[in-house]
């Protein structure tokens, strides 16, 4: 058995309330994510992905169902207590990047850490070292609007880093990004996750993109369609509402079980999680990230390639 | 951070402020102008003389109709009595009249006074001589002319040794009085003195409307006083009659004016209010705006309160610097109305202190619905605005 869940959801479910009609947006999902797991979240457009995503990272709270983030009881908590919790365990990255305007990269980085009380020197070195760790060392004074959309996205990528969290949530991140830089950005992701241990949770449209996740999971009218992770079993065993779950794949014909070959991904595994370096096999992102990424993505690509 | 917030939308934040601006600013101009006045009538009622008791038939009272007096000269003789020395008493009998001089005229006051007036009050005259005790006994048409009417009739002349004209009736200008200023916007040197028996004949009567005296030391000021209202009751049975020190002048005038000073810093405070109407507006505008950036901040860990502090401390910053900037503005045009112009202002610190915790507390209470709007937005719902 492998460490307590990062987050954890039993037959959790979400209906918003639109001018007197209910809309079950999510009607009983149950998932875990675990420590440094890396989890491509698929579906169609309205299927309930972001809708997850919001609940999984406490910034809503379930209408039916039980969610433990970090190990406490969403509905336990006060908006205050969310909040704080949030902070500690959670990092978000969105599409639309939402970084503040008129306010520097370093700033934006640092926010996160305004709300955790930490002295404003402190700050800036902690939100520093993040941008020097997403290849933006240079970058630290240039407000947004000075930088382009892969460089926002980047910093927007510190900005959920700093706080060191157990869980990075990013909701099509590459949605607002051309192809190449969208590239860059995701293995900027995918190293992140492999070198610092934070469990990585991704909506996603692309399918090779999805392939490349450590796990997989499906969505469609707000239920789980699919889990890679269910038939094989072996990390979330203790999970019984994901593991009995059938496995049908609504937008990729491959057989689920031979979707995850450990080959594909470094294993983070379950190691206890260190914020130190940069991944193994993966040198240290400069700015050459972007170019760098579009190199490497043909490599799983290929091996997705012939499946579908 | 809300600092940055303000730099950021400086030209709306500039005009947001200007309401707060106006509004303390006025508070502090008309508080100025309030205290100034009051200051200056304190200073011209001392100004009079030190321990002085005005004698006035009927009541000093606000609102207090005058009384025609019946006090004729032979009381002011029982007077001298009970005070034991002539050159401490004074008495008037005042009426405005025409005075011509040459092709000139001036409509003043011409008061029918004794020679001790300068003793009793303090009057300092430019040129010249005052009164005699014979002038007043012969009833001599003599004149001592205050500064305004020896400007008005003589322009370039000196006055001292020509003839004038009381409605009609011919005095000799025997001496000037050093000018006095203005007192409440009227000209106190706008007035002319003749012997009080001299005037009694002018205006065919035998009676003085009132009688000053200067009490020898402040300790028995009351008992003189009593004294002199008791011979005065015992002479007139049936009429009232008071004797009022300037400390109960001042006392009546401060009351009148301290009301006064509480109009004007209540007008200009209502200024201040729509100022802070103006903040609420604003706030609620800038929550609105800024609702994505509320969501993002709720994201990343920001409790309600913290959101809703941060919009309650900019509201705050927004009318605090207006505050000092309308305090800035207000006691520069204070001064420079004292400077320039008739009407005195007197800048006091606890005009300033209330006016900057005044706009502070605007931006507390103004900022408090939109900061609770801001701290409860749904970060959901916030995150997807626009
Ligand atoms: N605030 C809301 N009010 C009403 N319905 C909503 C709201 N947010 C999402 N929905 C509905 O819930 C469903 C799932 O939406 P969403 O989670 O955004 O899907 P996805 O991210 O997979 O495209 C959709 O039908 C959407 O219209
Ligand atoms: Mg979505």
């Amino acid at each position: 058995m492998s460490a307590a869940p990062a987050i954890e959801a039993t037959d959790v479910s979400r209906t918003y309330q639109l001018d007197g009609v209910s809309v079950p947006a999510l009607r009983g999902v149950s998932l875990t994510v675990a420590p440094g797991d890396y989890v491509a979240l698929v579906g169609p457009s309205g299927s309930g992905k972001s809708t997850l995503m919001h609940l999984l990272g406490g910034l809503d709270r379930p209408t039916g169902g039980r969610l433990a983030i970090g190990g406490r009881e969403v509905s336990s908590l006060s908006a205050a207590e969310l909040a704080a919790l949030r902070n500690r365990t959670i990092g978000f990255v969105f599409q639309a990047f939402h970084l503040l305007p008129r306010t520097s990269a370093v700033e934006n980085v640092a926010l996160p850490l305004v709300y955790r009380g930490v002295g404003a020197r402190q700050r800036r070195e902690r939100a520093a070292a993040m941008l020097d760790r997403v290849g933006l060392g240079h970058r630290l004074n240039h407000r947004p609007n000075q930088l382009s959309g892969g460089e926002q996205q980047r910093v927007a990528i510190a900005r959920a880093l700093v706080t060191d969290p157990a869980v990075l949530l990013a909701d099509e991140p590459t949605g607002n990004l051309d192809s190449a830089t969208g590239a860059a950005v995701l293995e900027l992701l995918e190293r992140l996750n492999a070198a610092s241990g934070v469990a990585l949770v991704l909506v996603t449209h692309d399918h090779e993109v999805a392939a490349r996740a450590r796990r997989r999971i499906a969505m469609r009218d707000g239920v789980v369609a699919a889990d890679s992770a269910a038939p094989a079993g072996e990390r979330h065993a203790d999970a019984p509402a994901a593991a009995e779950r059938p496995v049908e794949l609504h937008d990729r014909p491959a057989s689920g079980g031979a979707d995850r070959p450990d080959t594909l991904v470094p294993a983070p595994s379950a190691e206890p999680r260190s914020a130190s370096g940069s991944g193994p096999g993966h040198p240290p992102g400069g700015s050459g990230g972007a170019t760098g990424a579009t190199g490497r993505l043909p490599r799983p690509a290929d091996d997705r390639g012939a499946a579908s | 951070m809300a600092l940055g917030a303000l730099r950021a939308n400086r030209l709306r934040s500039a005009l947001t402020m200007l309401g707060v601006i106006i509004g303390v600013a006025s508070v502090v101009i008309l508080v100025a102008i309030g205290t100034g006045t009051k200051q200056q009538v304190e200073q011209q009622v001392e100004g009079l003389g030190s321990n002085l008791l005005l004698v006035v038939p009927g009541r000093l009272d606000v609102g207090a109709a005058p009384a025609v007096s019946p006090l004729t000269l032979a009381d002011v003789d029982a007077v001298v009595r009970v005070v034991g020395d002539r050159d401490r008493v004074a008495v008037t009998v005042a009426s405005g009249a025409t005075v011509r001089a040459g092709g000139r005229a001036d409509f003043s006051t011409v008061q029918g006074v004794l020679e001790t007036t300068p003793a009793v009050f303090t009057r300092e005259l430019a040129r010249g001589r005052y009164l005699s005790g014979s002038d007043v006994d012969t009833s001599r048409r003599v004149a001592v002319l205050g500064a305004s009417v020896a400007r008005a009739l003589f322009p370039d002349r000196d006055p001292v040794g020509r003839q004038i004209t009381v409605a009609g009736v011919r005095f000799r200008v025997i001496g000037v009085f050093a000018p006095l200023g203005q007192s409440l916007g009227v000209d106190r040197d706008d007035e002319v003195h003749v012997p009080v028996t001299a005037a009694q004949r002018l205006y065919g009567t035998q009676r003085v409307d009132g009688i000053a005296v200067k009490a020898p030391d402040r300790e028995r000021i009351d008992e003189l006083g009593d004294r002199i209202v008791a011979e005065l009751a015992r002479r007139h049975p049936g009429t009232e009659f008071s004797a009022v020190t300037q400390e109960q002048i001042l006392g009546v005038l401060g009351d009148i004016l301290g009301v006064l000073t509480g109009v004007l810093a209540a007008i200009a405070g209502i200024s201040l209010l729509v100022g802070g109407v103006g903040v609420s507006n604003i706030m609620l505008v800038s929550v609105r705006e800024r609702t994505r950036e509320i969501g993002l901040r709720k994201a990343v860990g920001a409790r309600p309160r913290d959101i809703g502090v941060q919009f309650l401390l900019e509201a705050v910053l927004l009318t605090s610097v207006g505050g000092l900037t309308g305090m800035a503005l207000g006691v520069g045009t204070a001064l420079l109305v004292d400077a320039l112009s008739p009407i005195p202002a007197a800048i006091t610190w606890w005009s300033l202190a209330l006016a900057f915790g005044v706009s502070a507390a605007v931006g507390i209470v103004f900022g408090v619905v939109p900061a609770q709007r801001a701290g409860r937005l749904d970060p959901v719902v916030a995150l997807r605005a626009e």
